[in-house]
């Protein structure tokens, strides 16, 4: 999945416009600002707004009246042209639909009929915006892709590496979704809100009067609409030709105990706990997903503790490859409170993490990530 | 910045004589020219003067002109006009649908308006056309029913500039009696047009394509055709199409018509003068590049060349922020860029049809415009194919 063999080869020199730098903008007030940012400190720009899935695609999805505030709705792809025209740079949509598709949004839904549960901006990031995007950006002589992402980059001058690291503002920062950068994607972007809070990020953006100022932000999957990623999977699964009504499973406990029936292995995560009722008094969760079997095994929040993880497609970052057992603060979702552990190499692209207390819900399909305080050393899957 | 536009079949500038035409109409002789009043009588004997122009550019009489918004509603209002007029009972002896006969290649204002006829039920054939863009007249004459109503083809493509044989199939029509309808909005100004020659009983017109302004256009429809009402108003234009006359616009297109009328054959020596330049120009430097649809016969001022290894959407880009405007076959910003339909009907796989570009040329392009456009592109598609994974692993698997 996680391919380097785009960059590898790469002849260094190129005919680059000095100092160009591509702005990957979704027509949101981060990335906008980012533009604002880059063009106060004199350095030329030009805008890239990605047209990524067509909103009109799954009808029924869509509510009463046109998609408001989306990623790829018309009115964001319009709301990036004003940003530029208001600052007077060039701008461009460019289509990566049938990337997204095959990359992110298949996988995504792949995942979840298989029981697990993933993580679509990861793969955005990592194979769409810096891979083809930025590949483009490289294309038209841009030499760097700068992005709204709140998180840093540095070289270590040590190492020679480069480094990904937490944003200043910890309530916004998205390291956890740049675990999959390359040493030559890294080197080749730039996080200009990374030193910055959101607060910041709004008052420089009201400071130059960007038409996007006071948009309000998005936290939903960028193509699901309304939120709803159940009926996502649904309907893509159905233009698939997938029925998943045919899916139905039971709902058993760990010793085996029939409870109850699902319809659908896709509308449950690990750890969840809505929907499953009670059992002894005792709420029930989502303990684990069983493809095989199709059922959905449950219990109580003490069985949802676990100490260990297993990793595949493991990439580091702050070094080449790992060695000797490393001690860090691994994350396991982008809200988990990074927690102590070990991890050792398997091999090249596989890990254990071993934490030194259990955690709740180590959910197949979301990242391991590991820091050393800000520093990003690597992530992997959780098989 | 220097910036050099080729993209002339997407759009030309408004021509200053064009411009000056017009000016006079929007507050002076603001008059409406359905008015009895003096007023009125400017604006009807400025519209009158227009279409008299208009029809002399291909050969109509003026009362075979009515004017239009544009290229799409003229498309629109002779296939529907036609196929309308087949449904009414009067004229309705078959039992069956309607037919039209189309083709693959045809603007968007054709084909969409054919696919919303299917899908009410009308016959729809859409020939093939060969590896140049050329439809074959006689798989016309063959696919002719008895209850084909209509032949719909475009003169010139907007993306290769292939003119088709429309002289060959025009007689076809006639003497199958069907009516024939060509969009002619990439050939009007830049190749003559005379519609008793062609044998066309409808056809289309867009101003913006030959130096007018956008938003006005023309329908030819043949004295004694028959077209069922396709706007309801008012009685202008002698109710063929309602709506209060835009004058200036009408005007602009009038002058235009004119203008392309006087300097159309010089005009066509130089521009496809020019188009040679640039062609053998970056068929000598571009390496693997190649024309599409260069057979055939063309529009003297388009051409379309692939260069295998990239996308064509990059190309547009990078060639623009060094100020040169092109563009890819279909400007599509939102949908999947889907490969031209055009170049997919002449045969271009899909990572052909992506990698080709279009250049079009205008009257005011300049042998300085060729040599910047000769000096940028080569320079920018060696940039990108350098990063290209394709066309890097391509050329490492040729001998």
């Amino acid at each position: 999945m996680m391919t380097t063999t785009q960059f590898d080869t790469l002849p260094v020199q190129a005919t680059l416009t000095p100092g160009l730098v591509a702005v990957a903008m979704s027509g949101g007030v981060d990335s906008s600002t980012v533009a604002a940012v880059l063009q106060q400190q004199g350095r030329p720009i030009v805008g890239l707004t990605m047209q990524l899935w067509n909103q009109r695609r799954l009808p029924e999805l869509q509510g009463q009246g046109p998609a408001q505030h989306r990623c790829c709705s018309l009115d964001d792809v319009y709301d990036a042209k004003r940003v530029a025209q208001h600052l007077k740079f060039p701008h461009y949509v460019v289509n990566f639909e049938t990337q997204f598709e095959d990359r992110v949004v298949r996988p995504f839904v792949d995942q979840y009929l298989a029981g697990r549960t993933p993580i679509a901006c990861t793969n955005c990031n990592t194979d769409v915006k810096f891979e083809p995007l930025l590949r483009m950006a490289r294309q038209i002589g841009a030499g760097c892709l700068a992005t709204g992402h709140y998180a840093r980059i540095r070289r270590n001058e040590v190492t020679g590496r480069w480094e990904l690291l937490r944003a200043r503002d910890d309530s916004k920062d998205q390291s956890y979704f740049l675990w999959g950068l390359t040493q030559e994607q890294l080197s080749r972007s730039d996080f200009p809100l990374g030193e910055l809070t959101k607060e910041e990020v709004r008052a420089l953006a009201r400071r130059v009067n960007l038409p996007v100022a006071e948009k309000p932000e998005s936290m939903e999957l960028c193509f699901v609409p309304n939120g709803s990623y159940v009926q996502f999977i649904q309907s893509y699964s159905r233009e698939r030709g997938i029925a998943l009504d045919q899916r139905e499973g039971e709902i058993v406990t760990e010793n085996g105990a029939v409870i109850g029936r699902h319809n659908g292995l896709h509308q449950f995560t690990i750890g969840q706990r809505k929907g499953l009722g009670f059992a002894a008094g005792k709420p029930l969760y989502v303990l684990a997903i069983d493809p095989q079997n199709n059922r959905v095994v449950v219990g109580e929040d003490d069985a949802l503790r676990a100490t260990t993880c297993e990793l595949k497609n493991v990439n580091w970052i702050s070094c080449e490859s790992l060695r000797a057992p490393l001690r860090a603060d691994v994350k396991i979702r982008h809200k988990h409170q990074a927690a102590p552990a070990t991890v050792v190499a398997l091999d090249a692209t596989r890990a254990r993490v071993t934490f030194d207390s259990p955690q709740r819900a180590i959910t197949p399909g979301q990242a391991a990530v590991f820091y050393s305080s800000e520093v990003v050393l690597g992530g992997g899957w959780i098989r | 910045m220097k910036r050099v536009y080729l993209d002339h079949n997407a759009t030309t500038p408004v021509e200053p004589e064009v411009l000056d035409a017009m000016l006079p109409y929007f507050s002076n002789e603001f008059g409406n020219a359905a008015s009895i009043h003096t007023f009125g009588q400017k604006g009807r004997g400025a519209v009158e003067t227009a279409r008299e122009s208009v029809a002399a550019l291909i050969g109509a009489r003026p009362q075979e002109i009515v004017f239009t918004s544009g290229g799409t509603e003229s498309d629109n209002h002779a296939i529907f006009g036609i196929v309308g007029q087949s449904l009414l009972p009067a004229s309705s002896s078959q039992s069956s649908a309607p037919h039209i006969i189309t083709a693959a290649i045809e603007h968007e204002a054709v084909l969409n308006t054919c696919q919303a006829l299917e899908k009410a039920g009308v016959a729809v054939t859409y020939v093939p056309v060969d590896r140049e863009g050329r439809v074959d007249p006689d798989s016309v004459r063959r696919t002719i029913r008895p209850e084909t109503v209509l032949i719909t083809l475009m003169h010139a493509n907007n993306e290769l500039g292939t003119v088709q044989p429309l002289e060959e199939i025009g007689f076809i029509a006639k003497q199958a009696d069907v009516y024939f309808h060509t969009d002619a909005v990439q050939s009007a100004g830049k190749i003559p047009i005379d519609v008793n020659s062609l044998g066309v009983d409808l056809l289309s017109i867009s101003g913006h394509k030959l130096y007018a302004p956008k938003g006005i256009g023309a329908l030819y429809i043949r004295g004694g055709t028959h077209l069922r009402q396709f706007l309801y108003g008012g009685h202008h234009q002698r109710g063929f199409r309602p709506g209060t006359e835009n004058v200036p616009g009408i005007v602009g297109l009038g002058k235009a018509a004119e203008l392309a009328r006087a300097s159309l054959a010089q005009d066509n020596e130089r521009i496809s003068a020019l188009r040679e330049d640039l062609e053998q120009g970056l068929l000598a430097r571009v390496p693997d590049s190649k024309v599409n649809g260069g057979a055939a016969p063309r529009t003297p001022n388009t051409t379309n060349l692939l260069f295998p290894g990239l996308e064509g959407e990059a190309l547009v880009i990078a060639l623009d922020l060094k100020g040169l405007a092109c563009s890819t076959g279909a400007a599509c910003s939102s949908g999947a860029v889907e490969p031209s339909h055009v170049l997919t009907a002449i045969g271009l796989p899909p990572e052909e049809a992506r990698a080709s570009l279009r250049f079009s040329l205008g009257r005011h392009t300049s042998a300085e415009d060729i040599e910047f456009a000769l000096q940028v592109i080569p320079a920018a598609v060696a940039q990108l194919r350098e990063l290209s994974p394709t066309y890097r692993r391509e050329a490492a698997a040729r001998p």
